[in-house]
């Protein structure tokens, strides 16, 4: 018998008892509606990552020192050496891939305004700080080119700051307050940025001029990291090759005995991307389960259905059907039953994720290869739950099956 | 020529420890156009030798030669392969596909033929000439359980010979049905035998729808324990003639009635 007439016939089957075959569906398309959603979810939740590591700007490169070897083999950690200088940053400022390059020094220490104080770090940065991180003011200015040629005693607070030493809502531009015993202009505040991508509070810090950082307040002669913006995000690892290559030329070093590391945003938006990633198999995993107690529910189904037509499987045999044709014809109810569910589901799947994104707004693309897999993942439920009730079927002695009551 | 040749065939079931020797030498031929009848009580071995004549088992021992194709020691799906082109069965429960139509259900045997396919065409109309050859009149789109018994085996005949077979071998066709529908059936068999020549192994254990063939074998205990032409044999058709007319069907039957078959 010919497969195309094995699949007519496994559709009259099916047809004939319209209730029961919807209902085993049901189960394949929960199952199925369930993945397709969660998968949507958890890709959608990638996708917003992606897209908000890119807003804080990608094109972010940092530079920073590696560690040092002192005299008796004794080595500082990571950033330990005190190699990387101004005259380094100024060397990447004329990179032709570079569109800005900030210094950066910093050092904690206590503000004090009026009778309020407060421990945190003093950031020192130059102009381009603002333009870098995509960083807009709340109150005032940023200082001048002018204020780091003369290592001004001036500072712009982060939002938090000038929360705790003037309270919410005031602009403190152009009062004084005091930084480690010496009177400090302020310039103005920036706007609430949040945390980091490394977990850092950045409101929670106060940005002067490197020159002034260095020269009045820590006294170091050495940068604590050189942040550089690329001049476009496509062509960060362009970059970031051009700035090794500075680099290694300022402190005459190779591959083999760099003195600093040069590290761009992938690396984090790669780290984020795969937690996401894991919390949508995590879903995906869990709604699975669903998938396989579908698979379960035709199985058992199934076999109901090879005990209840016992004398349909014995008549069959008995006019001529092999034990193939019967196994066969199961085999296909059952896939029947599993691929339609999970055609269904995978609708039901893309309406609920579509109801989510515009009615929740809640981050939600349903990614092509899950509706593949979700495809694929029925038709195989279907083969294997269908193949121990559709052998069963197969291996009737037709003498018997026609007895059947 | 011989449709059936049986070489003193056996059957040993095992059960358990012990054996259960359902056929115990039998040898016997079946020529062209014979309408013959088995019987014999429960456990006579009726029953098995109806099997291996339906090629449904094989023999433990012996020859069975079928249509002249020795069958006793092919493969299970060989055997399926002669029951499709070889044999027609009807059984005593009908055995119709429920919630499928009369047409369709002739059809099915049609559907599994390993050569010479037939279009859905060719198969509509052969079903359709089996069904005419039956007497169903135009209930071709019933549903078995909006037909009556005797309808229904009617439709299970039109089944057996939509293949045409070598022979129909009919296992208590009457078992389910009340005397005057029996009768009809009968009359099928008898008119299909004498006007198409078909081969009929009819398995019953009433005498009265035996002596409707023209020979009657006897089992017992395993063993052929007689082997005659029917001497008196009933015409069905008479009989019909005979009986009073049926009732007459006011309103419509009711679907599981076997009574209202007559009525057609």
């Amino acid at each position: 018998m010919s497969l195309l007439m094995t699949i007519r016939i496994a559709f009259k089957a099916l047809g004939r008892n319209k209730m029961r075959t919807g209902l085993t569906m049901l189960g394949m398309i929960i199952g199925v509606a369930a993945v397709i959603a969660m998968v949507a979810l958890g890709t959608g939740a990638q996708n917003m990552i992606e897209e908000q590591v890119k807003t804080a700007g990608t094109n972010l490169i940092t530079i920073s020192p590696g560690s040092a070897q002192g005299a008796g083999g004794v080595r500082t950690g990571f950033g330990g050496n005190t190699r990387m200088v101004p005259e380094d940053a100024a060397a990447l400022r004329n990179l032709p891939e570079v569109q800005a390059v900030a210094e950066s020094v910093n050092t904690r220490t206590q503000l004090i305004y009026g009778n309020q104080n407060w421990q945190t770090t003093v950031e020192g940065t130059n102009v381009d700080l603002p333009t870098i991180r995509s960083w807009p003011m709340k109150y005032g200015t940023f200082f001048t080119d002018e204020d780091v040629r003369a290592a001004a005693k001036v500072v712009v607070l982060g939002s938090n700051v000038s929360d705790t030493l003037f309270g919410e809502g005031v602009d403190p531009t152009d009062t004084q307050i005091r930084v480690r015993n010496q009177i400090f202009r302020v310039l103005g505040v920036m706007s609430s940025k949040g945390a980091s991508g490394g977990g850092m509070n950045m409101d929670d810090q106060v940005f002067s001029p490197y020159t002034t950082v260095m020269k009045k307040l820590s006294g170091q002669l050495n940068l604590n990291r050189i942040y550089v913006s690329a001049r476009s995000a496509e062509d960060v690892a362009g970059a970031a090759a051009a700035i090794t290559a500075a680099m290694r030329t300022q402190h005459n070093t190779t591959a083999d005995s760099d003195d600093f590391t040069v590290q761009t945003l992938d690396d984090i938006v790669a780290l984020r991307t795969q937690t996401a990633s894991t919390m949508t198999s995590l879903l995906a995993g869990i709604a699975g389960v669903s998938l396989v107690v579908g698979g379960i529910g035709i199985m058992n189904i199934m076999l109901v259905s090879v005990t209840e037509r016992t004398r349909e499987i014995g008549l069959r045999l008995a006019i001529g059907a092999r034990g193939f044709d019967v196994l066969l014809q199961f085999l296909i109810e059952a896939i029947v039953i599993s691929i339609f569910g999970g055609a269904f589901g995978i609708a039901i799947g893309y309406g609920v994720s579509e109801f989510l994104r515009i009615y929740q707004g809640m981050a939600a693309s349903v990614p092509v290869n899950a509706v593949a897999i979700a495809v694929l993942f029925s038709a195989g439920v279907g083969i294997f739950f269908g193949f121990y009730p559709a052998r069963k079927a197969a291996a009737l002695d037709p003498i018997v099956a026609l007895k059947f009551e | 020529m011989s449709v059936i040749i049986a070489k003193d065939l056996t059957k040993i079931y095992r059960m358990g420890d012990h054996e259960v020797r359902a056929l115990r030498g039998v040898s016997l031929a079946v020529e062209e156009g014979e309408f013959v009848a088995v019987t014999g009580p429960s456990g006579s071995g009726k029953s098995t030798f109806m099997h291996i004549a339906g090629c449904l088992d094989r023999p433990t021992s012996g020859q069975y030669v079928l249509d002249g194709k020795d069958v006793s020691k092919v493969s299970k799906d060989e055997l399926s392969r002669v029951r499709n082109e070889r044999i027609g069965f009807v059984f005593q429960g009908f055995n119709l596909l429920s919630r499928t139509s009369a047409l369709d259900n002739v059809e099915l045997p049609m559907l599994y033929r390993h050569k010479d396919k037939f279009r859905a065409a060719e198969r509509h109309k052969r079903a359709l000439g089996a069904l005419d050859a039956v007497g169903l009149g135009s209930r071709y789109h019933h549903m078995p359980n909006q037909l009556s018994g005797g309808q229904q085996q009617r439709v299970a005949i039109a089944r057996a010979l939509v293949n045409e077979p070598s022979m129909i071998l009919a296992d208590e066709p009457t078992g389910n049905l009340d005397t005057r529908t029996s009768i009809e059936v009968m009359g099928i068999f008898q008119r299909l035998n004498r006007e198409q020549g078909i081969t009929i192994l009819l398995i019953t254990h009433e005498m009265d729808i035996a002596e409707y063939g023209t020979r009657l074998i006897r089992f017992r205990d395993g063993r052929v324990v007689a082997d005659q032409p029917v001497l008196h044999r009933r015409n069905a058709a008479d009989e019909l003639a005979a009986l009073p007319p049926p009732e007459p069907d006011v309103i419509s039957p009711p679907a599981e009635t076997t009574t209202a078959g007559a009525a057609h």
